[in-house]
């Protein structure tokens, strides 16, 4: 039933005060308007130019990995020393590069840090894809990936013999499987309320129906609100420890072993710190091209890219004092292979990945500390894909080099890597993007109904009488 | 707020409708109606808004929600099974020798235990939240206005005519600043 007021309303609409988080002012239904848009609309060019390149990736990516799988893994370049490479530096590259969407999304939500909002989501379907792409790699370095089941300890006709609970790589597979599940619900309860507000602005047809199915018969009533966000909270304060778990746990594959330039204590908080460091360089990455792509820029404004960079500069300064500190560790312990290792590491054949990391990790970030670095979105560009690169270095630093050159001089190999390997990191890449580049179409990228509370905040801490700045004036 | 009369929309019969409804364009508008009617004695059956708003819980005076006990419960579950089925498997069942650490090596099995702890954790809530909102696929959306999940913020009270006096109830909410008032066929 319609009132003949609302023929007036869509002139009323409500203009909350200033935000300082967004550009402009927009009000309620234009928030929806601007994050449903490109979910109707047809593609740009950028779009498919993009979808294009990362699809043939991916398939690139699928011809390797399945030559790989029917030939052996022969066809990589391992060799008795060094039984970890390519796949082990891809996989903890991967897992890196997924821990900034928790951090984004449940450690910023505890320290109630709005600029998130309109990163969040964006930042948790990154996660996602990102640990997917990890997952794929210790998968398939198995050689025959039909039989991985057998990590799981299910009652068994082989005695049955159980997993070893004692080992890494087992807590690994619990470790990431969680992180995926938690990730997963994490995401998906964050977007039911924006899947009601798509299926109600949907006209009759598929659309409806499918936002309909996933919004589970969302209709915005209060007392479902309070206990959802109490779930939010609850499911950010598990995540927030999980997060630091999973890449401790990741690090302890090698602190655990008695390899020089593993078997150390720093490995856990410098794997940790390292993860956030990638993980918000490919967060700036993708948002950078996302938010010209799609036309975000009120959103995802200019000082949530330097919010991004303040975090990216602290991260990296730990990486960097991290590299020093296990330099000084293994000159202090005064262990022979320690050291060795590191001499190895700086001035062996693979001096080059060393200093090359030490130049994009320890070094590049430090340009953060300009405001008007932080500020230029070429300069964050360039640097994001600086911080990809190095962490792709560390990681292949810290496997390689400890292995090529470990106890005995017998054992001292080069390794190279195969066009094979070089491919399924392509195709790695690929399936990333292909993902992401899905989910900006398919899914509400931006958290259409955290954008309004955010305003909401702001509104209500205006009535009650906390200085907002800027506009307050309402219709 | 403009004079226009919002009875206007009071056509509809009393008999088919339970609910009335009233929709307004600000938040702010809607947390003070809330607290007036509240103030007069009436009860409000839900309030429909399209993301959370600050103050509103208090407003209505609801519980502070029991989530978080099924997060405890499920998390002590989820430790307990972790580590005594670990503890079954590596020292009852078949016990191996790795490197000759002891069968028992607990300390090894906190980190499964954690993520056990934290999944079923997650999982559970999660769930418990699903069921009690009843929220699953493909359940209908109960909709107190066609804009309630967009950029509308609606009250709705439970109609029952011999129980208040709609015209105090609707000058209420018109003077509250309800941009439209309706009785509805809501089964909430």
């Amino acid at each position: 039933m319609t009132s003949p007021l609302r023929a007036t309303h869509a002139d009323r609409r409500v203009r909350l005060p200033f935000r300082r988080w967004l550009d402009g002012d927009p009000s309620l239904a234009e928030i929806t308007d601007d994050v449903a848009r490109p979910l109707n609309a047809w593609p740009g060019r950028g779009w498919f130019m993009c979808f294009a390149a990362a699809f043939t990736a991916l398939t690139v990516g699928a011809g390797c990995v399945s030559y790989e799988v029917a030939t052996g893994i022969g066809v990589w370049g391992l060799n008795k020393t060094v039984g970890w490479a390519f796949d082990i530096t891809n996989f903890v590259f991967w897992i890196g590069i997924g821990h900034a969407g928790t951090l984004i999304s449940a450690i910023l939500l505890l320290f109630r840090q709005r600029w998130r909002t309109s990163i969040n989501r964006s930042a948790e379907a990154m996660t996602i894809f990102a640990v997917l792409c990890a997952a794929l790699f210790p998968l398939i370095h198995m050689g025959r990936p039909w039989l991985a089941f057998f990590v799981i300890p299910y009652p068994n006709s082989r005695g049955p013999l159980w997993v070893n609970f004692r080992s890494p790589l087992l807590w690994d597979v619990f470790a990431i499987n969680t992180y995926l599940t938690i990730s997963l619900v994490f995401w998906y309860v964050g977007m039911i309320p924006d899947f009601a507000t798509l299926r109600d602005r949907s006209g009759a047809g598929i659309k409806k129906t499918l936002y309909g199915i996933a919004s589970l018969g969302w209709n915005g009533s209060l007392r479902t609100w309070s206990r959802y966000e109490t779930l939010s909270t609850v499911l950010a304060a598990l995540a927030t420890p999980l997060v630091i778990s999973v890449h401790s746990i990741v690090s302890m594959d090698f602190a655990v072993s008695i390899l020089p330039g593993w078997h150390t204590t720093l490995f856990p908080p410098y794997f940790v710190a390292g993860a956030v460091y990638s993980g918000f360089g490919m967060v700036l990455t993708l948002l950078i091209l996302t938010r010209s792509l799609m036309h975000l820029e009120t959103y995802i404004t200019i000082r949530h890219l330097e919010a991004m960079a303040k975090v990216t500069l602290l991260t990296g300064s730990i990486v960097g004092f991290s590299y020093a500190t296990e330099f000084f560790t293994a000159w202090l312990n005064g262990t022979l292979y320690e050291q060795a290792t590191f001499y190895y590491r700086a001035t062996g054949p693979y001096a080059w990945c060393f200093w090359t990391m030490v130049a994009c990790n320890a070094v590049a970030p430090q340009v953060l500390w300009l405001r008007r670095v932080r500020t230029s979105v070429a300069a964050l560009f360039v640097l994001s894909i600086l911080v990809n690169i190095g962490m792709w270095l560390e990681r292949f630093v810290i496997i390689v080099t400890s292995l090529h050159r470990s106890y005995l001089p017998s054992t001292w190999v080069m390794y190279r890597p195969t066009i094979i390997e070089v491919g399924t990191l392509v195709g790695s890449f690929g399936l990333f993007f292909t993902c992401f580049l899905l989910f900006i179409r398919l899914l509400p990228m931006i958290a259409i109904w955290e954008i309004k509370a955010d305003a909401g905040v702001e509104a209500h801490g205006e009535l009650a009488g906390i200085d907002v700045p800027g506009d307050l004036a309402r219709v | 707020m403009g004079s226009s009369p919002a009875s206007t929309s009071l056509e509809i019969s009393p008999v088919c409708s339970e609910c009335l409804v009233a929709t307004y364009a600000e938040p702010e508008a809607l947390l003070a109606a809330v607290r007036t009617l509240r103030a007069h004695g009436f009860k409000i059956y839900d309030v429909y808004t399209p993301c959370p708003v600050h103050g509103l819980d208090e407003a209505m005076g609801l519980h502070r929600s029991r989530l978080p006990w099924v997060t405890l419960a499920a998390g002590v579950l989820g430790l307990i099974s972790a580590i005594s089925f670990q503890f079954y498997a590596a020292v009852f069942d078949w016990s191996l020798n790795v490197g000759g650490k002891p069968d028992n090596s607990t300390l090894a099995f906190v980190p499964i235990t954690f993520e056990i702890t934290v999944l079923a954790a997650g999982l559970a809530t999660a769930a418990a939240f699903l069921l009690r909102s009843g929220l699953f696929p493909g359940a209908p959306a109960r909709l107190a206005g066609p804009r309630v999940t967009d950029d509308e913020f609606a009250v709705a009270l439970r109609w029952r005519s011999s129980v208040f006096e709609t015209g105090e109830a609707r000058r209420l909410l018109h003077d509250s600043g309800a941009i439209d008032i309706r009785q509805a066929v809501m089964e909430l």
